[in-house]
């Protein structure tokens, strides 16, 4: 006889979450696949078409190429922080997806005697949660720059913090808006709030309401994740590869994992809050993960297109725009959200 | 459940702090002073209050601890310097030891004489009390005046900052 604490709904959990986890490495992997596909239709070439159909197991064939690599590491670096620093972005990257919900409750056709919600957790300050651990992401960027002892990483390092630090703001400020409107900070009250219609067409997701909230959002979670044009802390014509100059093999593997799950969560917290989460016409409720895939889908596709198509800015243009530009727009649109909030009730 | 929890974050937080004074390379200060926040947090979420630990981490263990990273970093100091030789002699290390005993005791006479009965274990008070609604009403109601003091601080320290960190023209 099992425990009393092991009850159905835990065990359904549980696997809910390998499920999640699991998910979020096969979207890294799949990002990879995308990056490399999308990028070679943009520049005229079939990109890579041996391994699998279409390329899709290459991904896969360069992680056992990366787990077969040498672990190198630079003589005069701190060991213990070289080490941690991947581990660490890559905790925090898996971390922040924690409290997306990503679809309603479900009872699995009655199996389960309580209904069990689609995401990991359900924190009542899911927002919060997010920012915090975002901000966190970066000290993983940053020991690593510092602890291989190079100065292309050092000032990939720097580059990142700094960065990071000036878009942070406006990334809070976009959040703290739509936050007013929902009157809560919990992701799936956010995203509850937006279900119905205005004039039986137009959805009523935040991004009709918040439309420069969103283009902040998103603006500065390119920022966030280290996204061309921003790829400031890799450029790689100025500082090698930066922050990860000196990490081989699954080191390496763990930033880069890192970089495409950051960017999933960016995407699946903008879907949550702008684009009305698993919400969709059509399909029925039980389905709507479907609707949050595809939205999540589109939003990368978006990030790759805009990473093969845009230049890179030059840094102080990159910290002219966030402090002199952005800050101020979204400090404004803070300030006039909340008007239009207590003026309209 | 609760209770080792407690002592789990209890633990991390006093060896990390211990850990922060204790050993001489300042990289390695900065990140066990991260590591104590973070348990600080788990106490706080402990205390039904998840607000205040998120808090915690942004300000401070995401904010201000990569302030003090940047500054590590830029200086690239390695390790501490050696203490100056001459200041501590065995009789200042006696005295240390001491003040440092009556310190331990007076806040161990402090915390005894703490009453438990203070603090309310209703479930409908302490998440009253741990809303952020709640939080932000009496921040910008009862508080408005010590809120609106702080801000005006921070605001002379940005700009004595900004004045002493100008260049000459």
């Amino acid at each position: 006889m099992l425990p009393a604490f092991i009850s159905p709904n835990v065990v359904a959990h549980a696997v809910l979450i390998f499920i999640i986890f699991n998910c979020l490495v096969l979207s890294a992997a799949f990002m990879v696949w995308m990056e490399r596909k999308v990028c070679a239709y943009i520049q005229d070439r079939p990109g890579p078409n041996r391994v699998g159909p279409e390329g899709l197991l290459q991904p896969f064939a360069d992680v056992i190429k990366l787990l077969f690599k040498e672990d190198l590491r630079p003589a005069a670096a701190d060991t213990f922080i070289f080490l941690i620093a991947p581990v660490i972005s890559a905790a925090t990257a898996f971390a922040a997806f924690s409290v997306v919900p990503f679809g309603t409750e479900t009872t699995l056709f009655g199996l389960l005697s309580e209904p069990l919600r689609l995401e990991v957790t359900d924190v009542n300050v899911a927002v919060l949660v997010i920012f915090a651990i975002t901000s966190m992401g970066i000290y993983g960027i940053v020991l690593a720059g510092w602890s291989s002892n190079s100065k292309y990483s050092l000032l990939g390092g720097l580059r990142s913090s700094a960065q990071m630090i000036s878009y942070e703001l406006s990334y809070g400020l976009s959040l703290a808006a739509v936050v007013m409107l929902a009157g809560s900070l919990s992701l799936r009250e956010i995203v509850t709030n937006q279900s119905g219609y205005w004039f039986h067409v137009i959805p009523k997701w935040y991004i009709f309401l918040q439309p420069i909230g969103f283009l902040i959002y998103m603006t500065a979670g390119v920022a966030e994740t280290n996204r061309a044009p921003f790829d400031f802390p890799e450029a790689e014509q100025e500082l090698v590869a930066g922050y990860h100059t000196e990490y081989s093999s699954m080191s390496f593997a763990l930033f880069f994992l890192a970089e495409y799950i950051n960017m999933v969560t960016v995407s699946a917290v903008a879907t949550s809050l702008f684009l009305g989460g698993w919400l969709g016409p059509v399909l029925p409720e039980w389905l709507g993960w479907l609707w949050f895939l595809l939205k999540v889908f589109l939003i990368l596709f978006f990030y790759v297109w805009m990473r093969w198509t845009l230049p890179r800015y030059r840094y102080d243009q990159l910290m002219e725009f966030g402090w002199k530009w952005l800050l101020p727009v979204a400090v404004l649109n803070l300030v006039v959200t909340a008007a239009l909030v207590i003026w309209l009730g | 459940m609760d209770l080792i929890s407690f002592y789990i974050f209890g633990a991390i937080a006093v060896l990390a702090s211990l850990g922060v004074v204790g050993q001489r390379n300042p990289m390695h200060s900065v990140m066990l002073l991260i590591v104590s926040f973070g348990a600080l947090a788990g106490l706080y979420i402990l205390l039904d209050a998840p607000f205040t630990a998120v808090t915690q981490i942004i300000i401070y263990a995401g904010a201000i601890m990569v302030l003090f990273l940047f500054v590590v970093m830029l200086l690239n100091a390695h390790t501490e310097d050696d203490l100056p030789k001459t200041a501590l002699g065995p009789r200042a290390l006696r005295i240390g030891i001491v003040l440092s005993l009556a310190l331990g005791l007076e806040v161990a006479f402090a915390l005894s004489r703490l009453g438990l009965t203070t603090f309310s274990n209703d479930p409908g008070t302490v998440s009253a009390i741990s809303s952020v609604a709640k939080i932000g009403t009496q921040l910008f109601t009862t508080h408005a005046f010590a809120f609106e003091v702080t801000s005006i601080l921070i605001l002379v320290s940005m700009v004595g900052a900004v004045v002493i960190a100008r260049k000459e023209s």
